[in-house]
């Protein structure tokens, strides 16, 4: 069994590009609790801390850390990103791409793609071209290769943001199956719907600042701020 | 695929340069190569001694450069002046001449300058010089271009400011083909005239003085400064150069009936 | 007009009788084209990876040389690989003047910065497509470098059809360093500046021809090979 990577542990972690601080300074502590979202209106941050989490955003200040060191915690992590990046390989070949940079026997590799390729619907795709597939079928694909290492961690960021329905439901239900699997998901959405369905932990950021932080059901509830309060109802935050 | 391709053509073509037997190389100026008579001496130089000469057809400049350079094994020019002087910075042993030819003036078939009545080659360039037509330059310092500066210089006149004087710095065939183009005239060996293939609208005007006699000479590179050039080979082809069989095929060699060298190496 | 059928003709003839020293010199073109364009894209096509993915101090200045390389005269080229592999040079010892290893050489100097510069151009879009992904996979330079040049192949294949094009069809270099000897290092290039130099247009026309129809071949089989023209991009 892999050490555990949670809890994770933000220090006044900040981002700041060209003079601009995009998040932060924020304080955190996180432990594996199923399915946290990261909620707020557009330009608070959520993609910035997604990214520093994962630590493919260069912090400006502060630290992010796990329970393991960072090598070893960077391995056990994917990353969802809101527009999907697609390899311009076949779906078969975008599945096994993560397999095949950690040296995974080819053989083994077709076999666990396969099998993802099954799970996410496209059985009969896994020739075509990956750049082809529509676009609830490229997240799809995303999420599908994000978990083909299973992950310790999974980030998505506003996986569905450009998703119809169907494809969000579909979306929402691998997630879900994920959480059964011991997966923590860490995820950003503006829609209080889907974080409803969804979410076992809320942080709420405004203007770069975490603001709340607390399990859905108080959130939702009660929420403790009144900027959360008023995203609640339906406000514009400014 | 596209690998598959790439290491199947790189499988055949990389570097696979085969060398073989006794190859020497020989630059030569234009004007002996355009002549055609390489093409006769070659072949029977390869049946009598199985030498293959690999000939770098050049202008005198450039042949005397890379003979200086020790870049081939010797070098076959017609340019006196220049070849005394290579010999005596000690870039080759000696010079053996082995054949002449001449220079013929080519002009317009109308001669507009009237250089063809001229009685010698300077008159025929005090009345090129009325500039009633262009005259075209190798300006390329080869051999051809040398004798035509000193040419004027004999006759007195500096044409290389005047407008009608062209220098092309190319080589004969080139310049051959710029005189054909504008109509001009131009100095050119004989064999390059007559193996010319684009002749427009020119005519050979003045031919015959003493003056445009020109000699070929062999300069075989100096192996005390050259350790790698092959002196032996070298040798062996001035050997060949100045025997009877090449004596009959230089002299015997015409194009449409009119000879084209005069061998006269002394044995 | 007329030196443009007679040069057609000519090519036909050449062609139909099997002429035995059209098909040395047209094979010695392929030859030393594709092995420097081997020796080229070995060498181009991981830097111009490398000057997308790494953010070293000369990036910029390097990028700067590629494209300005690109316009360099070839004539000047040759001369300088010529006075490297002189007698009197460098290298000289190592007796590749006048060789098609001496030409090979040049020409690799010549198309390599074009390769560089189309691969940089073609995988730095490549990369702002990819470079979250890659980053979040935590994958190595190597690794990058080979996912890149991987998918980026139909492009790379425009920048090597490109180098091809540019060697192929190159005569001041060669001239100088190859020598254009009959037998040895004579191209179809320098054959056309040889007859040409003769007032051979017909035959200069001709050779011409062959050396159209032969990039065009190139091209064709190339693209058929890979089924850009059927299977459309990516």
């Amino acid at each position: 069994m892999v050490k555990a990577l949670f809890p994770l542990t933000l220090k006044e972690a900040s981002v700041k590009r060209r003079g601009k601080t995009l998040a932060g300074p924020i304080d955190l502590a996180l432990n594996r609790d199923g399915i946290t979202i990261v909620m707020g209106p557009n330009g608070a941050g959520k993609t910035t801390l997604l990214r520093m989490m994962h630590g493919i955003d260069r912090l400006s200040t502060g630290s992010v850390t796990w329970a393991v060191p960072d090598t070893v915690a960077r391995a056990q992590q994917a990353f969802v990103f809101q527009t999907p990046v697609i390899l311009r390989r076949t779906v078969l070949e975008n599945l096994a791409y993560p397999l095949h940079l950690i040296g995974m026997a080819k053989k083994e590799a077709e076999k666990r793609a396969l099998q993802a390729c099954a799970d996410i619907g496209l059985s009969g795709h896994e020739g075509l071209r990956a750049t082809r597939l529509s676009g609830g079928e490229k997240q799809k694909l995303a999420l599908a290769r994000a978990l083909i290492r299973n992950p310790q961690v999974l980030f998505l960021d506003e996986p569905c943001a450009n998703l119809d329905g169907p494809s969000t439901r579909e979306i929402e239900a691998l997630l879900n199956q994920a959480k059964l699997r011991d997966t923590g998901i860490i995820m950003s959405t503006h829609s209080i719907g889907q974080a409803q369905r969804l979410a076992n932990t809320v942080i709420f950021m405004h203007k770069g600042a975490l603001v709340e932080h607390s399990p859905s059901s108080v959130f939702f509830e009660t929420p403790q701020t009144p900027q959360a309060t008023a995203f609640l109802k339906g406000d514009i935050l400014e | 695929m596209i690998r598959r391709i790439f290491t199947t053509l790189a499988a055949i073509f990389v570097f696979a340069t085969p060398s073989i037997s006794e190859e020497l190389k020989l630059a030569v100026t234009t004007s002996f190569h355009n002549s055609g008579l390489s093409d006769i001496l070659l072949p029977a130089l390869f049946e009598d001694t199985g030498i293959e000469a690999q000939l770098l057809v050049v202008g005198t400049g450039q042949a005397l450069r890379l003979g200086q350079a020790g870049d081939v094994d010797a070098i076959l020019v017609h340019s006196r002046a220049a070849e005394d002087a290579f010999i005596a910075a000690g870039f080759a042993t000696h010079r053996r001449e082995i054949m002449y030819n001449d220079f013929v003036l080519i002009g317009p078939a109308a001669d507009p300058a009237q250089a063809g009545q001229a009685h010698n080659v300077t008159e025929a360039l005090w009345a090129v010089s009325s500039g009633a037509a262009p005259f075209v330059s190798r300006g390329d310092d080869s051999g051809t271009h040398k004798r035509e500066a000193s040419l004027w210089e004999n006759a007195g006149i500096q044409p290389e400011t005047a407008d009608w004087y062209r220098a092309t710095g190319s080589g004969m065939g080139a310049a051959l083909n710029t005189a054909a183009g504008i109509d001009a005239y131009i100095l050119s060996d004989r064999a390059s005239w007559l193996n010319f293939g684009n002749k427009a609208g020119l005519l050979l005007v003045f031919e015959g003085d003493e003056a445009l006699f020109n000699q070929y000479a062999y300069l075989p590179i100096n192996p005390e400064l050259h350790p790698h050039a092959k002196s032996d080979l070298a040798a062996q082809l001035e050997n060949w150069l100045t025997s009877e069989r090449a004596q009959s095929l230089i002299d015997a060699y015409e194009i449409d009936g009119e000879k084209l060298f005069t061998f006269n190496a002394t044995r | 007009m007329g030196d443009i059928w007679e040069g057609l003709r000519a090519a036909a003839w050449l062609l139909i009788s099997f002429d035995a020293d059209l098909y040395e010199i047209t094979l010695r073109s392929l030859r030393v084209t594709v092995s420097a364009l081997f020796i080229s894209c070995l060498i181009a096509m991981p830097l111009g990876a490398l000057l997308v993915l790494r953010r070293f101090w000369a990036r910029r200045f390097v990028i700067a040389m590629l494209n300005a390389l690109m316009g360099l005269p070839p004539v000047v080229v040759g001369l300088v690989v010529y006075l490297m592999l002189s007698r009197s040079g460098p290298f000289g010892v190592l007796n590749l003047l006048f060789t098609p290893t001496a030409m090979i050489i040049a020409q690799v100097v010549i198309i390599t910065p074009l390769i560089a510069s189309i691969t940089h151009q073609a995988l730095r879009d490549l990369w702002s497509e990819y470079h979250d992904l890659l980053i979040s996979l935590n994958t190595s330079l190597g690794q990058r470098v080979r996912t890149l040049l991987w998918d980026g192949r139909r492009n790379l294949l425009t920048a090597a059809l490109a180098g091809f094009g540019r060697a192929i069809g190159e005569v001041g270099a060669i001239m100088v360093v190859g020598g254009n000897i009959d037998h040895a290092t004579r191209v179809l290039t320098t054959a056309i500046a040889l007859e040409t130099g003769k007032g051979d247009f017909a035959m200069a026309l001709g050779l011409g021809m062959v050396l159209i129809g032969l990039a065009v071949t190139v091209n064709l089989t190339i693209h058929w090979l890979t089924g850009t023209e059927r299977a459309g991009r990516w």
